[in-house]
């Protein structure tokens, strides 16, 4: 494909496919175990500690001050150099632009520089038992404590990523009490070891505990560790929500890396399993897709534009191509598909790999509330009582 | 790094746009499939003047000498527009053709000045000409030699503005060489930009319709299973759009996979482009399926279009076979 790199874009791209192919360590245990949580961090270390881990940050704070453009040049050749995935991404794509946008200078100081390295790896807390899709209905609740010049924190979030290994969490809590939905949330940032909070991790279908609960019992959090303004939780929030959705949580890279092996794939079982021939090729022909339209994004931002509903395509587009891609792939494994680990064909990172994409549609919004996001807000339809699309 | 139309690109997209705003395109088209072909015929000569047909020949022939990026912005707008005539034919197949057939410089310059409506087959794609009403010129490729053609039994298409044909050879113009792959890579990728934007012009008329349709006391459109059909055409279309768009730039660089991102993006379109004309049909009711309706326009067109220019069975295995080939997919 023919993209119109500059001499600088293209000296970064191949200063970190030299690095990241030297360096990669292939597959990892799952970040969503003991043993896995450990090797993760240790990549994350090494990663940046190359100046490697956070490209689009600030310098001062371990980034390279990195262009859209070279962030995604940055993520094809990661995935492409078959590194694993980051369990600092939450961290990374959720919290830190916000952190960098609303946070106060103390803030960026304390907690940038610790989850770029690893060091420190943030858990996402957004949805509760009575709040999933509809995330407004948020009963988790901040009381002011004049006193000690904090707020205490009561109630249970749930579906927690990566709750279970880490070690600090983020997320909407109900601050005034008398307001309705979106009004009166602020977003706290707290420790997962702080006096009454108890984690119970939850094994996903994949059988790791790749999310868990959290339980809050007068938990205090001091004004320093409000992010944005009192009450302001929504708005602050709905900044890591679009780039959940949109650019930054699902880049091309995966995708197209996963599409290669599934052309691979077919080239070792294709014989034998003949009908899945188009499948093959319409996954590869989407991620090709996705990848080309993440550079019209890209573009489109760099001249100044914003990606608004949109990403809600993007998420859709994404999360279904991810499904369907595993699932011809185990279509190709034939009586295999249903193995897992040793003596399993590529270790069962097919079926491994399946199951995690199998929570995309489920996650960020489920695609039916994108579905009415993308019909409301891009195609214009009335929205009538089909819920409120936030 | 840019991904995307330049200014320029987008004026142009713009005139033609104004242009057929102008038209009631509708009209031309039906009166043109009644053999009615005087409005088509005026039609076409305002777009030549706007450049279309000039815009792949040479300057020296009198053209433009635009590149496929420039001819896919074209394609959109005729697409939405729902423009009848053998256009592919004779704005994205023959000017590539002819530029690799000694001696073919005054078809050239008849081409871009939109003297020249062609007719053409290409005997490895289709048994036949897609497209032979109101063709000044047909055209049979064999293997690379490119023969003129008389045009022999006509058939029936499902999209009443086009009339299918037999050609046959009657006299041979010479060999195209390399040119007739590029010629017919040019004329799938034109025609994917076409259905592309049929494609959103359904979309379009679609969510209008629903949105004064009432049933059961309000618009249809305030249905969720409604709003998520349309949102699905909305993905599709907007995911197949950059690949028209990088198969045309991967055409214009000459590129290694450019056949490869051709085939990919006539696939993709082709797809989203059917849904959308499905489910424009579904969420318009009965209403949807007359021919007196104007979506029927649209809806045969892409329905015709699906198969010119390689089926999706031929693109897609084009499509494999570049992967398997290559040492590296990416």
């Amino acid at each position: 494909m023919t993209l119109e790199l500059s001499a600088e874009e293209e000296a970064f791209r191949d200063e970190a496919r030299t690095w990241l192919r030297a360096n990669s360590p292939g597959r990892l245990p799952s970040m969503d175990s003991a043993e896995g949580a450990v090797a993760h961090r240790a990549w994350e270390a090494s990663l940046a500690a190359a100046g490697w881990s956070v490209v689009s940050w600030p310098v001062e704070y371990g980034g390279r001050g990195a262009s859209l453009t070279e962030w995604v040049l940055f993520e094809e050749e990661y995935y492409l150099a078959g590194c694993p995935t980051r369990i600092a991404q939450n961290g990374i794509s959720l919290l830190a632009p916000i952190i960098l946008e609303h946070g106060t200078p103390e803030q960026r100081q304390a907690y940038l520089s610790s989850m770029a390295d690893g060091s420190v790896v943030w858990a996402q807390a957004w949805s509760e038992p009575e709040a999933g899709s509809d995330l407004a209905g948020i009963r988790a609740r901040a009381e002011r404590d004049e006193d000690r010049g904090g707020w205490v924190l009561n109630g249970q979030k749930t579906w927690s990523s990566r709750a279970a290994f880490a070690d600090r969490g983020f997320g909407l809590f109900r601050s005034d009490p008398d307001a309705q939905r979106h009004a009166g949330l602020t977003y706290f940032l707290f420790p997962l070891d702080a006096d009454g909070i108890v984690v119970r991790p939850i094994e996903q279908l994949d059988g790791d505990a790749g999310f868990a609960e959290i339980f809050f019992s007068d938990v205090f959090v001091p004004d320093s560790d409000v992010l944005g303004g009192v009450g302001d939780g929504w708005r602050v929030a709905m900044s890591t929500a679009g780039n959940e959705r949109g650019l930054s949580l699902r880049s091309p890279g995966r995708f197209c890396a996963a599409a290669d092996r599934l052309v691979d794939l077919w080239r070792e079982r294709g014989e034998a399993v003949a009908s899945v021939r188009d499948a093959v090729v319409d996954a590869w022909i989407r991620a090709e897709a996705y990848r080309l339209y993440t550079w019209q994004t890209v573009t489109h931002v760099q001249a100044g534009g914003s990606v608004g509903a949109e990403g809600s395509l993007n998420k859709i587009f994404w999360s279904e191509l991810d499904v369907d891609l595993h699932e011809t792939a185990l279509e190709l494994l034939g009586a295999d598909q249903e193995l897992r680990g040793p003596g399993a064909p590529a270790e069962g990172s097919w079926v491994d790999d399946h199951l995690f994409a199998l929570a995309g549609p489920i996650y960020a919004g489920t695609n039916q509330i994108q579905r009415n996001i993308v019909a409301e807000r891009v195609l214009g339809l009335p929205r009538g009582d089909s819920g409120r699309a936030r | 790094m840019r991904f995307g139309t330049t200014e320029e690109q987008r004026d142009f997209a713009a005139a033609l746009h104004d242009l057929l705003q102008r038209v009631d395109v509708p009209t031309v088209a039906r009166a043109w499939a009644s053999d009615d072909t005087g409005p088509g015929e005026k039609l076409w000569g305002s777009l030549a003047e706007l450049g279309l047909p000039a815009l792949l020949v040479d300057e020296e022939h009198g053209g433009i000498g635009a590149g496929a990026v420039d001819l896919v912005v074209a394609f959109g707008v005729l697409g939405r527009h729902a423009v009848p005539g053998p256009w592919v034919e004779s704005a994205a197949f023959a000017p590539v053709l002819l530029r690799g057939v000694d001696g073919a410089g005054d078809l050239l310059s008849s081409l871009s000045e939109g003297r020249l409506r062609v007719a053409a087959a290409v005997e490895e794609l289709a048994p036949r000409a897609g497209d032979v009403r109101g063709a000044d010129l047909a055209l049979l490729v064999r293997g690379t030699e490119v023969h003129r053609a008389t045009v022999g039994a006509h058939y029936t298409s499902v999209d009443a503005t086009r009339t299918p044909a037999d050609l046959v050879p009657a006299a041979a113009l010479g060999d195209a060489g390399p040119e007739v792959a590029r010629a017919v890579d040019h004329a799938a990728l034109a025609t994917a930009a076409q259905v592309l934007g049929a494609g959103q012009r359904m979309l379009a008329d679609a969510v209008g319709y629903v949105c004064v349709r009432t049933q059961f006391g309000r618009p249809v459109g305030e249905f969720q299973a409604v709003k998520h059909l349309l949102a699905d055409v909305k993905v599709a279309l907007e995911f197949a759009a950059p690949l028209v768009h990088g198969a045309a730039l991967a055409l214009d660089a000459g590129a290694a996979d450019a056949t490869r991102a051709v085939s990919a993006a006539k696939v993709a379109a082709t797809d989203a482009a059917w849904l959308s004309a499905r489910t424009a049909l579904q969420v318009h009711g009965a209403v949807g399926y007359t021919l007196e309706h104007d979506l029927s326009l649209w809806f045969t067109k892409v329905r015709a279009l699906s198969s010119a220019w390689g089926t999706q069975d031929f693109h897609r295995r084009r499509v494999l076979d570049a992967l398997l080939s290559a040492a590296s997919a990416r």
